[in-house]
């Protein structure tokens, strides 16, 4: 049971982004997508999803090719948490939750009241029951996120991608957000997620893959695959590692 | 502070039995509640309502057609505001964003041009609506590059500037005496001299539009997110976009023939039922209905009371739409409640 790719080729009508990638997202693991600024990462993404046709090689989820999915088979089984923005309109919370249970409901169906327990129970999961009713205009940046994340879980799919989930958050939220990712894995969910930042991978994913250019540079163990040399590559620069005394590595820049 | 949801959607039905009552009370003959329920009751009866043959003609024929299509024509262009304005992500846009009003309007000024019959000049004016999104829609389509969305909101302004041009063309050719007058009052909107026999061609194209609109109501709320994200959410945006515009150009363009170009209430009105019941569109659709119709009512009765000559629709909710915008924008923070 996974989502796997082999040898694709992935991009735009027109344009070829990147190609021959191999990568596999089993349930239960959390796999860290690693990468300069267009290096072609959400494109990437929205090619897993099936939101973008692959231009070559194959793409199944559980054995399936994943095009031959409907959209609501696809989204009952894969959910996306994009980077968090403010929206047009002032819906709220819950309503934001709410729309994570269209793959479930008929075309005219209202939100049952299956619909609203669950959404309820995801924002529960993530702490933030107390916003339900607040416009989502309004809130932080970070319980943006957190909703984003809800409203994937309402979905109640197998796996998650998620697209810099720590991006614009303060530093305690990114904690809140990866210890929750962790937390989906620990319960079966497979998880995608794209960082620019090798602790968040070497800390809380369990497999990593280097893409620069569109080519799979490297992929492989976190913990094996994560060294300065391999940084410096991928990204252009010197790193420097900062040890503990536990023997703990972090990664700084320069 | 927003009221709750169902004290909104009773403050919208209150507003409306005021907007009706009053569109029976005020003109030249007064009908007070009491002699319209009388009439009401004789026509479900059976029994004679007492009523001077007069006053009972005023109801039948000419006021009640009149305020039947005010609120057909008003409850049409707020819902299809309100989809509008969820589905290009945008609450500053009015049915006509994609040319359904354009397109009616050079349908209806060649009509008046070639000198066709009343009824002829209404279905060349709904043709017209509907050709000109259609060919929007077709050429928007055909651009595949960039966010559907946009491009077809940029497709509709280029499309809907040249059929201003056409119109602009015909008003030119047009006998200056008989011709251009007409045209002109089709432009600026009215319901003066509606009767019974033009309710029929409105009402059922805004009640299948309406209908659509209102059936699909829950799943705008995902269609308001940007395109690959209601796709993620397991949406089928490319038809349900579909069904939404044709819906939306169906009931603008039916009341657009009706009743001439009539701007501002699509978009004012949806802000209206957004501060009464929320922006989550489950609740909101129905709610601006039934505002649209009042409001659209309220302006009608203004237009044939307030002075010796009637007033222009389209002067009246302009002069009222532009402070009430300007207020908007100026008290509107963190999203569009």
């Amino acid at each position: 049971m996974s989502l796997a790719a082999n040898a694709l080729a992935y991009g735009y009508r027109e344009r070829e982004i990147g190609s021959d990638i191999a990568l596999s997202l089993a349930r239960g693991e959390v796999l860290a997508l690693l990468g300069p600024n267009g290096s072609g990462k959400t494109t990437l993404l929205k090619t897993l999803l099936g939101l973008l046709p692959p231009k070559g090689g194959s793409l199944t989820l559980d054995g399936r090719p994943l095009s031959e999915l409907s959209p609501p088979e696809r989204a009952r089984a894969l959910g996306y948490v994009p980077q968090a923005h403010a929206g047009t309109f002032a819906f709220t919370v819950l309503s934001v939750v709410l729309m994570g249970r269209s793959a479930h409901a008929g075309l005219f169906a209202a939100p049952s009241a299956r619909d609203r327990a669950i959404a309820h129970a995801m924002l529960e999961r993530l702490g933030i029951e107390r916003l339900a009713e607040r416009p989502y205009t309004l809130i932080s940046g970070g319980e943006r996120q957190l909703a984003l994340i809800a409203r994937a879980l309402a979905q109640e799919p197998a796996y998650v991608v998620l697209d810099e989930p720590t991006a614009s958050l303060d530093f305690g939220n990114q904690g809140r957000v990866m210890s929750e990712i962790r937390r989906l894995a620990a319960e079966g969910l497979g998880a995608l997620f794209t960082t620019h930042d090798p602790n968040q991978a070497l800390r809380h994913a369990d497999r990593v893959m280097m893409i620069r250019d569109g080519q799979a540079l490297a992929s492989g163990k976190a913990a094996e695959l994560l060294t300065p040399e391999r940084l410096r590559q991928l990204y252009g620069v010197p790193v420097e590692t900062v040890t503990d005394g536990d023997g703990r590595v972090a990664f700084l820049p320069g | 502070m927003r009221p709750s949801s169902i004290t909104g959607n009773a403050i919208a039905v209150g507003l409306l039995a005021i907007a009706v009552l009053l569109a029976f009370g005020l003109g030249r003959f007064p009908i007070g509640p009491a002699e319209l329920g009388r009439l009401l009751w004789s026509a479900l009866s059976g029994e004679p309502s007492g009523l001077p043959a007069q006053v009972e003609t005023v109801i039948w024929n000419i006021r009640g057609p009149r305020v039947l299509a005010a609120l057909l024509c008003g409850a049409a262009l707020a819902i299809a505001g309100t989809a509008f304005q969820g589905l290009f992500r945008n609450p500053l846009v009015s049915p006509d964003i994609l040319g359904a009003s354009s397109g009616a309007a050079l349908g209806a000024v060649l009509g008046i041009y070639l000198s066709l019959g009343l009824f002829a000049i209404q279905l060349a004016a709904f043709i017209g609506g509907l050709v000109a999104v259609g060919a929007v829609y077709a050429v928007g389509s055909a651009i595949r590059r960039g966010d559907p969305v946009l491009v077809l909101v940029l497709t509709g302004v280029v499309v809907g500037s040249l059929l201003g041009a056409g119109i602009g063309l015909v008003k030119y050719w047009a006998d200056p005496y008989n011709q251009l007058p007409a045209m002109t009052f089709w432009l600026l909107g009215s319901l003066a001299g509606t009767a019974k026999t033009d309710l029929l061609p409105l009402l059922g194209p805004v009640l299948i539009g309406c209908a659509v609109l209102v059936a699909l109501r829950w799943r705008m709320n995902a269609m308001s997110l940007p395109e690959e994200e209601a796709r993620a959410l397991g949406l089928r945006t490319g038809p349900l976009r579909l069904a939404i515009v044709v819906a939306a150009t169906l009931v603008t363009a039916a009341s657009v023939a009706a009743a001439g170009i009539i701007g501002w209430v699509g978009l004012v009105v949806p802000h209206l039922a957004r501060f009464l019941v929320g922006p989550d569109f489950g609740r909101l659709l129905p709610t601006a209905a039934i505002l649209g119709g009042g409001y659209l009512l309220v302006i009608d009765t203004l237009a044939r009371t307030a002075g010796p000559v009637e007033t222009p629709l389209g002067i009246l909710t302009a002069v009222i739409g532009t402070p009430f915008f300007i207020w908007l924008l100026a008290s509107s923070r963190g999203g569009w409640s």
